[in-house]
């Protein structure tokens, strides 16, 4: 342990660090945003195909998930279910596996105070946001759904992101953007899903990993 | 020179004192065990430190109970924030001059 009397310098460089460290969990890693985002375009190509549709056609694929009259779901429903969960489950895996191993690298730690205010905030809108979604889903307004999922994570991005890396800010910037659009152009569901969670994921995942990552 | 000399608080003359600010300066209430692992300290080490920025008035603790296990937290004062943004000005200022 020294005192650096006569180097301010150092100093405020490890204040500037142990600020940054103790109020920012700086370890997500780009690599998780662009292997979700791999992993939403992979999910958007298998509905399309299963419900047998080009992209861009105008037609809302998600028109089918719809409760038949005597409340039971339809097959489409469970289908849409299942690849929608079966993506979460991935791309959360693929996002905690590259994380923690940069929190390793960093020397970070990957649950403690900091990481759960992050969580938690993320969460607020999200939350808010599936419930409005299946308030959507019960009165029939599918059109609102795609463009409500991609508003709501938008906005827990942006609330979140002063916990973590700032480029999230932007990446929550433009879900809402693609949101609101969206609300006034219906029709396009899967393809906002595969813009929104694939490409823009891809876009800001490379964009962190080559800006923080892969130099060091 | 002199002047800004004078600006540097004593009471912030250690790496661990100018650790322990720097966090509580960009988080509300910290725990003991947080910081100690932030700053990579023993308990004794940290306790020591912490107990003298605290007769500055220069931060602020609340014990609780957190089950059945003390829980200690600590928070910067608004004194303890101006005096060590104070302080990190006069660093600064002293960097300018060696330019």
């Amino acid at each position: 342990m020294t005192q650096h009397k006569e180097n301010p310098l150092k100093t405020l460089q490890e204040i500037r660090q142990l600020m940054e460290r103790s109020s920012r969990f700086i370890s997500l890693s780009g690599l998780s945003g662009v292997t979700a985002g791999v992993i939403a375009l992979i999910g958007a190509s298998i509905a399309h195909w299963y419900i047998g549709k080009v992209p861009f056609q105008g037609y809302d694929p998600l028109t089918p998930i719809r409760l038949s009259s005597n409340g039971i779901p339809q097959i489409d429903y469970l289908f849409f279910f299942g690849l929608a969960s079966t993506m979460l489950v991935l791309a959360v895996g693929a996002g905690i596996f590259f994380t923690t191993r940069s929190a390793k690298a960093k020397g970070q730690k990957i649950w403690d105070a900091l990481t759960q205010r992050l969580l938690i905030n993320l969460c607020i809108p999200l939350v808010a946001g599936g419930i409005f979604c299946l308030a959507a889903l019960l009165h029939g307004l599918i059109f609102l759904i795609a463009p409500s999922t991609l508003l709501f994570y938008g906005l827990g991005l942006v609330n979140a992101s002063k916990y973590t890396l700032p480029d999230v800010r932007y990446l929550g910037l433009s879900e809402i953007a693609l949101g609101l659009i969206g609300l006034f152009v219906p029709g396009y569901g899967l393809e906002l899903w595969g813009i929104g969670f694939g490409l823009l994921h891809i876009i800001y995942g490379s964009r962190m990993y080559f800006r923080y990552e892969y130099r060091q | 020179m002199k002047d800004i000399i004078t600006k540097l608080q004593k009471v912030f003359d250690h790496r661990v004192r100018l650790g322990i600010m720097s966090i509580l300066l960009v988080n509300d209430w910290v725990d003991f065990k947080t910081l100690r692992e932030m700053l990579e300290l023993t308990d004794g080490r940290l306790a020591s430190h912490l107990k003298a920025l605290e007769e500055a008035k220069f931060i602020t603790i609340k014990k609780q109970f957190i089950g059945r296990k003390p829980n200690t937290s600590y928070q910067a004062t608004a004194d303890g924030k101006k005096a060590f943004n104070d302080h990190l000005d006069a660093l600064e200022e002293l960097l300018k001059l060696r330019e």
